[in-house]
């Protein structure tokens, strides 16, 4: 494959599914027996009538990989659709992250004040740390947690991304 | 509907017949006896022992991909499905329609370490089209129906269903199949109109159009064999077939380069390179098909019809896609095709704009690409093929192969002029196919002449089917090109390392008469080329199974070659070409 480093990108791709045992070991084993990356990925059921649950994953490739990522994925007998939100359109992405940061004095002072900036609240705090709870884009948490980190950040965990697409269109 | 309320073993034996299922290859195990128990109280189904589970793929593979229908195997939990595991993948890798029902442990010991527990669904699941694990039997029937739908609609492949024993013995109840086989699974069969007009127009347009066809023209079906056939015959257009396509399109046929690829004919490749237009039609550019990919059919246009959207673009970029079943594009194409071109226009064949293209053809096609020099002390593999096509013309033959230098000869020498008559295994390449897989055809077609052809390496991988030939009579022809090497090992070594056969020869060889008689089998050994002939005619008068050990030259090897890395326009003719092909590291770590 003469994949050019310069093509990669990374795309969102939104995947419908039934919610079947199974059925998140298939798409990761997809990804990894045909060598695909995965930068993030999450899965919950989002119907619970029809039992079809939603996995977003984030990956990246060429536009000839992308492609062939999407059209494995579409083959997999449980899959009902796939949609490739960074290509088919506007969407709208979001991760929410759990931060935790230990310190006092000023470094303490100063994790409060930016995390009103990025509007981050506090779901837990003790004398010594905070527990932020943030949402937004990835280079959003991104930013954050790199401000955070000289101030004492000793603990982080992360959705990785959902999304969907904008206007009144359903998947 | 009434629901019936049955147990477990008898919806599974229900679900079957409702299927049309008529023969089963199997071995059983303690998951699965409650459901041997079931076989045993009934007639209608026959049950096919075989005497390892791989071969239980294998033999349901040959019977699927010779009558069109879905192979079914059953065996039992951890080492029978373990076994069963090299079959799967190699239907996967091929597309042949599979049902293989597997025991399990009771639910509840499921995740315990229980005895002969696997986790087969997860084992099996990138070997598979798909799987189940039943694990309520209000599902059972359902996913019995399922399963066959799912196997045999888009491209086809295997369908694993796991079968916990507790499942087996249930009381539930069993509905028949529904009239939609899956609640989501609809794999798109219609060509798009525009693509199909898009295409047509290339046709029309193109100076040197060249047919590509793989195992997607048999797969779909007689019609599209058909179809394919008058589409060709119609434009006039070379038509060249992958190892899986053998069969889609005559071979006899002038119209026919025969194969392509790594071994295929040099016309047909250099055919491939020089074109203008490739139609592919259920052939997917394989890396033995397409060689170096930067150098591949640098200056075509390329239509691909394909029912796997994922086969589409994988390897390489093709201008016009056309997602759909095989026959009902090709269909398509001859309508839009005909409207084109208005009636009354001469054949294209007979001169015209194809002309030039023609001459060039033939120019390549007098280069006599398969010739090689006879010998009169030692049987040359070439002349045994030869004979052999010689000894079968005319006759409907089925012919099965294992994998290695004599299926590449196989695939050169025999000419298939119908679909469904040549088996091997093409994706995957699994020595100690072709044994059980004839097997598998002779069930199917009790008075055919069916023969694997084979070394005597790949033999020996499934050399113990020969006691399954024995007890359910099948009068199976074994064809050993005897070399005494894993011939296509031994070649790359010698082309490739310098001539160190590391490993490759095989000794301690069985005498394979006396391994014949045996098993109760008839064999006879040829060592001069002036026996062969005599050899052939008393294998295939046999009435028996029977075993040709034909001791071949050692030392031959399988031209033309597309050397690992280069391109179609590279080949090697022989083997005065071959020499300084040895140490080119490019080379060295593609397979």
């Amino acid at each position: 494959m003469n994949s050019r480093k310069e093509d990669v990108r990374s795309h969102t791709i939104s995947v419908l599914v039934d919610n079947e045992p199974g059925i998140l070991a298939r798409v990761v084993g997809l990804f990894s027996g045909r060598g695909y990356n995965i930068e993030s990925l999450t899965v919950a059921e989002v119907n619970p009538e029809e039992r079809l649950s939603r996995i977003t994953v984030v990956t990246s490739g060429t536009p000839m990989i992308v492609e062939q990522i999407k059209a494995q994925l579409s083959r997999l007998v449980p899959v009902h659709k796939v949609l490739d939100l960074t290509q088919d359109g506007p969407s709208v992405e979001r991760e929410l992250a759990l931060v935790k940061v230990v310190g006092s004095g000023d470094k303490r002072i100063e994790s409060l004040r930016i995390a009103d900036i990025f509007r981050a609240h506090a779901v837990d705090s003790t004398n010594a740390s905070f527990v932020f709870e943030i949402v937004g884009s990835t280079s959003k948490i991104d930013a954050f947690i790199q401000l955070m980190r000289p101030l004492g950040l000793v603990e982080v965990s992360r959705t990785g991304v959902v999304a969907i697409a904008r206007g009144p269109e359903p998947i | 509907m009434a629901t019936e309320t049955l147990s477990g073993s008898q919806i599974i034996l229900r679900a079957l017949a409702d299927q049309g299922v008529e023969v089963v290859f199997g071995y059983p195990g303690g998951a699965v006896l409650p459901l041997y128990d079931e076989i045993f109280k009934q007639n209608r189904l026959r049950h096919i022992l075989v005497r390892h589970e791989q071969a239980a793929v294998h033999a349901a593979e040959g019977y699927a991909r010779s009558t069109g229908k879905v192979g079914v195997v059953l065996v039992t939990s951890g080492p029978g499905a373990t076994n069963a595991v090299t079959g799967l993948l190699d239907a996967l890798c091929d597309s042949v329609p599979i049902v293989c029902l597997t025991g399990q442990v009771p639910t509840h010991l499921i995740g315990n370490d229980a005895f002969q527990e696997a986790d087969t669904t997860g084992i099996t699941r990138p070997c598979t089209k798909h799987n189940y694990l039943v694990k309520d039997i209000g599902d059972l029937a359902r996913v019995m129906h399922e399963a066959f739908y799912v196997a045999a609609h888009g491209r086809p492949g295997p369908v694993l269903v796991d079968l916990p024993k507790d499942i087996l013995v249930a009381i539930g109840p069993y509905q028949g199949p529904a009239k939609q086989g899956h609640k989501s699974y609809r794999p798109r069969t219609e060509p798009d109109a525009d693509a199909i007009a898009a295409a047509a127009k290339l046709m029309v347009e193109a100076k040197r159009p060249l047919f590509y066809i793989g195992g997607g023209v048999i797969n779909s079906g007689p019609a599209a064999a058909k179809a394919l056939t008058s589409l060709v015959h119609l434009t006039g257009f070379p038509c060249t077939q992958t190892l899986m396509g053998l069969g889609g399109f005559p071979g006899n046929d002038k119209l026919s380069l025969g194969m392509l690829g790594m071994h295929g004919m040099y016309e047909a490749n250099l055919a491939m390179h020089d074109c203008d237009l490739m139609i592919a039609v259920g052939a997917r550019f394989d890396d033995r098909v397409t060689g170096k990919l930067s150098a591949f059919s640098p200056g075509s246009k390329k239509i691909q019809i394909d029912i796997d959207p994922s086969s589409i673009n994988k390897n390489v970029r093709v201008d016009i896609p056309i997602l759909a079943d095989a026959g009902l594009a090709l269909e398509a194409l001859i309508k839009a095709w005909k409207a084109a071109k208005g009636p009354g226009d001469a054949q294209p064949s007979k001169g015209g704009p194809l002309k030039a293209w023609w001459a060039e053809i033939n120019r390549w096609r007098a280069r006599d690409c398969l010739h090689y020099a006879h010998s009169e002390k030692l049987i040359k593999p070439q002349y045994a093929l030869e004979r052999l096509a010689h000894a079968i013309k005319g006759r409907d033959v089925y012919i099965t192969t294992e994998v290695g230098q004599h299926q590449m000869w196989a695939a050169q020498f025999l000419k298939f002029d119908e679909p469904k008559r040549w088996l091997t295994s093409g994706g995957l390449g699994t020595m100690g196919y072709g044994l059980p897989s004839a097997m598998g055809v002779q069930i199917a077609h009790p008075d055919a002449l069916v023969i694997d052809v084979a070394g005597e390496a790949s033999i020996l991988m499934n050399i113990q089917e020969m006691s399954t030939l024995a007890q359910h009579r099948l009068p199976v022809k074994v064809f050993i090109l005897n070399n005494e090497y894993m011939g296509m090992v031994r070649q790359w070594q010698e082309l490739q390392y310098g001539g160190r056969y590391s490993e490759s020869y095989t000794a301690s060889l069985p005498d394979f008469v006396k391994l014949a008689e045996a098993f109760g089998a008839e064999g006879i050994r040829v060592d001069r080329p002036d026996d062969v002939d005599d050899g052939i005619r008393a294998m295939i008068g046999s009435t028996k199974a029977f075993v040709l050990d034909c001791r071949v030259d050692p030392t031959e090897n399988c031209f033309p070659m597309i050397p690992s890395g280069s391109a179609h326009n590279e080949m090697l003719l022989g083997p005065e070409e071959s020499v300084g092909t040895s140490g080119d590291e490019d080379g060295m770590v593609l397979v």
